[in-house]
């Protein structure tokens, strides 16, 4: 079962939740947690582990060819992200805004555009006590996050069969990056604080998941702050609250200090218990592939 | 000689416009004709990437040799203009297109 953890406002407890859940569940089921803010990974910083493999991971740019290039311009019409533009006598190819579409290089009647690989950034593999752990993390000055998303989900998906709980940690916001965090899985938990702040970035979130036809539902941190707004907006539109996790300043403290909460602070061990119920209630429902029948 | 200043809008007492890929125009002084032409670039406000490789693009079409602008250009851009020899003179955001090329002739803007 794939479960993301998303939130639409940053700095709302993505993190904070998935390492504790990731760490709680596994203390009972096979658990491989993924840290896909590709931009800023940070669920590495509360874990004790030990790195078992890494690898570069690489996107394809086109390069140009001067001596076989005819001036058609026909790559530049080709691309929407105008990372392949004519200048003059010359194309010029912008990496970063490439997204490996391969239009230009395709599309190019003289092949003066071939693909050639170019990093973008790592993948490392760590094992903690109880669970496995993976994490991606973009090079500096690579504006795409999506190719190395896809890139570290496929690497799951080949390495841990259905017997794991694949637990997502997703990048904040509701773009492109989050859209492939979360379209795989089977169940999105989205985090949020009950500040204006909080409701307005959730309820874009929601909308997001709703229009994904995903399944989801809440989990409120630092409970006790700000107003019951979330908690109406919820009860209104049947939308599952699965947690409360109160608002600590001893949370702050253990957090500060890249430590995780629930074995030091009963109330967080009994909301990732409520978390574990509701999951292990969906799981049971659950089935891995669904192909639907012709009659 | 071509200036291209980043406008939002067509004529000398119009505002700059402090952005360079999603400028709302080029305005474009020529010094030698005299002659005053505006270039419409508000279609990158739909691009989601490369706005300013596009715009840059749009730039080399009037061969302008001095960018006048505001924020001065991102990387991207600043690669492409680089490319085209085009000088760029910046900090003009706050301006009116004949404030800005006062600023420029007085020697008082930023050159990058």
């Amino acid at each position: 079962m794939k479960i993301a953890i998303a939130s639409g406002k940053g700095g709302t407890g993505k993190t904070t939740l998935s390492t504790n859940l990731a760490s709680y569940l596994a203390e009972t089921n096979k658990v491989v947690l993924t840290d896909l803010d590709v931009e800023e990974p940070n669920s590495g910083l509360f874990l004790k582990s030990e790195l078992i493999y890494s690898e570069d991971k690489y996107k394809m740019i086109p390069q140009w060819k001067e001596s076989d290039c005819t001036l058609c311009g026909i790559c530049q019409e080709a691309c929407n992200y105008h990372a392949v533009i004519q200048i003059m006598d010359s194309i010029m190819v912008f990496p970063e805004l490439c997204h490996s579409c391969y239009a230009c290089s395709e599309l190019c009647p003289t092949n003066a555009l071939p693909m050639i690989p170019k990093k973008m950034g790592e993948l490392k593999h760590y094992k903690t006590e109880q669970f496995h752990f993976v994490e991606a993390r973009l090079s500096i000055g690579e504006e795409q996050a999506v190719p190395l998303i896809k890139q570290t989900l496929k690497y799951i998906d080949s390495n841990y069969g259905n017997d794991y709980l694949k637990i997502y940690d997703s990048p904040p916001g509701t773009s492109c990056p989050v859209i492939e965090a979360t379209k795989e899985a089977d169940f999105v938990i989205l985090i949020t604080e009950p500040t204006p702040f909080g409701l307005n970035d959730v309820i874009l979130a929601i909308e997001t998941m709703q229009e994904l036809h995903k399944d989801f539902g809440i989990v409120i941190n630092r409970y006790g702050i700000g107003n019951n707004d979330i908690v109406n907006y919820c009860h209104n539109n049947n939308i599952p609250i699965l947690a409360k996790i109160p608002n600590d300043k001893e949370i702050a403290i253990l957090y500060s200090k890249g430590e995780l909460l629930y074995n030091s602070i009963p109330a967080v061990k009994a909301e990732l218990e409520k978390i574990a119920q509701y999951i292990s209630a969906l799981s049971a429902n659950y089935l891995p592939t669904q192909i639907p029948k012709n009659n | 000689m071509k200036i291209a200043f980043t406008t939002k809008g067509s004529q000398w007492d119009s505002k700059m416009d402090p952005r360079f890929g999603r400028t709302e125009y080029f305005l474009i002084y020529d010094e030698t004709a005299d002659t005053l032409t505006a270039v419409n670039n508000k279609d990158t406000e739909n691009e989601a990437h490369g706005a300013g490789p596009k715009a840059a693009q749009r730039l080399a079409e009037q061969k302008a040799k001095i960018l006048i602008t505001g924020n001065g250009p991102g990387g991207n851009a600043a690669t492409v203009l680089q490319k085209l020899g085009v000088d760029c003179y910046i900090n003009a955001g706050d301006m009116s297109v004949k404030e800005a090329y006062e600023a420029f002739k007085a020697g008082q803007l930023k050159k990058l």
